[in-house]
């Protein structure tokens, strides 16, 4: 029975907005500076490789390395601010200001509040990702009406991203147990993603190795999306991204009841 | 077991394990409405632990619990929505003003924001807090900070209020003045169900207490008839040079010593004569006090360290 309920699929009732509101209403305090570390970020990034090796590399993939590399910084710009508010900003809620234990004693429950950190960490990756589509539209790289189009990838971008990290939460045991899944895991995805280079430069091997990583598909949508092209096998991408947001919030659910609850 | 609707807590035989360990080992409650309720033990007794099982927070083992009539954990969410609950450390939110944690608080109960508004300036001075809306938590005194999780546990009105260590690091102008919110509570008619190691307090403020110790509760009943039970109603403590010598010769005097460290106690129901006895030591300093609830906590729960 206890089994059967730490293993059973999230049960949510709407006042998990509750928690998105309250995430918010701390965020509305430091928008400021939140929002300019969203432009100020990729951009140095931008500048300093997008100007720098674009005019080593002149032409990517058919269009200039600014804007092949831009297209790829929405997507892992979405993915950072994902992880990083699915990680750090959750676990101090989470573990060191008891925030959670809090809410749960009002009639909540730890689905509510961990679907609201959620939804949460898509939003800030949502606002991560348009403060790079912002830029690129600025520099007119970007096609509109289809570029409007790269806005729901972003958001299943980061569903995906914050399951994933909100699942490595739930295992933590400090903010420096953070560092083996950036390293390890998110450093190795930016390179073998095709944010940096075109996937087809890899070994094959390796390129199937990269054809799992979700952050691989959120590029492949982002990128021909932007420039006003539609992408290549649409379905398949958005499929493996839903796939990490779904099976990773249910993996998260389950790790952290089995931290909190048990 | 018959089942009441009436009682604002029921407990039968709880059980809970963690890494192998009994926490809690058949627990047994039955709280009334309008009573305070007192869940007295050491550190490490389980009383935490049996708060958030009644609670509906964590399932038990073994065992069943119904709050305010409701079976938990089944109904926790249901039931906790008239509950309010003061937990063991203030985890009032940092980055919020008063007024903000108050709203964002009660948005968790489900009321829109105007009907949670119009209950803040009750709340704030309720907890002794009016004019301080718009301060930050961090300025807080830990009294305020207090009163403040109490005024938060307030925000839905509920019928039964939990209270983890409601007391714990307070200096005494504090301490006394949540004492002095509880009994307002309580005339009111709310239940409250607190946890305690400070004997004083649930002596205070508590119509019915549990001794609780290694997950079990050893001890029910009001203060007054848990210390008539328990102990012999007067108390001398002793210590000195010369101790020892003095508890051989005066064993006789009184039916019940006790010695911990450097220090004797008496207990006895008649302790003149071990006091005309003590006037003729000139070594030795005593003090003569009526037994309180904590002499009745230590002979149940022993005088070793606990952590």
């Amino acid at each position: 029975m206890r089994r059967a309920r730490q293993f059973a699929l999230p049960l949510l009732s709407p006042r998990l907005i509750a928690v998105w509101r309250r995430n918010f209403l701390v965020w509305r305090k430091l928008a400021v500076p939140s929002i300019l570390g969203n432009f100020a970020d990729p951009l140095i990034m931008l500048f300093g490789l997008g100007y720098g090796l674009g005019a080593v590399m002149g032409n990517v993939a058919g269009t200039s390395y600014f804007a092949f590399l831009a297209a790829g910084f929405a997507a892992s710009a979405t993915m950072y601010a994902a992880t990083f508010e699915a990680l750090f900003s959750a676990f101090s809620r989470m573990h060191v200001q008891k925030t959670w234990e809090a809410i749960v004693n009002a009639p909540m429950t730890l689905d509510d509040v961990l679907a609201g950190e959620w939804l949460w960490a898509a939003s800030k990756a949502l606002a991560a990702g348009l403060c790079m589509i912002a830029v690129i539209s600025a520099f007119g790289y970007a096609s509109y009406p289809l570029a409007l189009a790269a806005l729901p990838v972003l958001v299943l971008a980061g569903l995906a991203f914050a399951a994933l990290g909100l699942a490595v939460n739930a295992l933590a045991s400090g903010y420096d147990f953070f560092s083996y899944y950036l390293t390890l895991v998110l450093t190795p995805m930016m390179m073998l993603s095709g944010v940096f280079f075109p996937v087809e430069q890899l070994p094959g091997p390796i390129q199937i190795v990269a054809a799992a990583l979700p952050l691989h598909h959120a590029v492949q949508l982002v990128r021909p999306l932007l420039s006003g092209v539609l992408p290549a096998a649409p379905l398949l991408h958005v499929a493996v991204l839903a796939g990490y947001a779904a099976v990773g919030f249910y993996v998260a659910t389950v790790l952290t009841r089995r931290r909190l609850l048990s | 077991m018959p089942v009441s609707q009436d009682l604002a807590l029921q407990a039968r035989n709880l059980r809970k394990r963690f890494g192998g360990e009994d926490v809690v080992c058949g627990v047994d409650l039955d709280i009334a409405a309008g009573e305070c309720f007192g869940l007295l033990g050491p550190n490490g007794a389980g009383k935490t632990t049996t708060l958030k099982l009644c609670l509906g927070l964590i399932e038990p083992e073994e065992g069943s619990a119904r709050l305010l009539g409701m079976e938990v954990p089944a109904r926790a969410r249901e039931a906790r929505a008239g509950v309010g609950v003061v937990p063991q450390f203030d985890n009032l939110d940092p980055d919020f003003t008063v007024t903000e944690n108050l709203v964002v608080y009660g948005r968790y109960f489900g009321p829109g924001d105007a009907a949670i508004r119009a209950r803040i300036p009750q709340l704030l001075e309720f907890a002794g807090l009016q004019g301080r809306a718009e301060a930050r938590i961090q300025t807080l005194s830990g009294g305020m900070k207090r009163r403040l999780t109490l005024a938060r546990a307030l925000v839905n009105d509920p019928q039964l209020l939990f209270m983890d260590e409601p007391t714990t690091g307070l200096d005494p102008q504090a301490r006394h003045l949540i004492w002095e919110r509880l009994r307002h509570l309580m005339q009111q008619g709310k239940t409250i169900v607190l946890t305690t190691h400070f004997m004083e307090e649930a002596q205070r403020l508590c119509t019915r207490l549990a001794i609780m110790d290694r997950g079990r509760i050893i001890a029910t009943g009001s203060p007054r008839a848990l210390i008539a039970e328990h102990i012999e109603s007067q108390v001398v403590e002793v210590h000195g040079p010369g101790l020892g010598a003095w508890m051989v010769r005066a064993r006789s005097l009184a039916p019940r010593f006790e010695r911990a460290g450097e220090t004797v106690f008496c207990y006895a129901a008649d302790v003149a004569p071990v006091i005309a006895d003590l006037r003729r030591q000139r070594e030795l300093v005593y003090l003569h006090r009526p037994a309180n609830l904590e002499d009745v906590f230590l002979k149940l729960t022993g005088r070793d360290l606990r952590d």
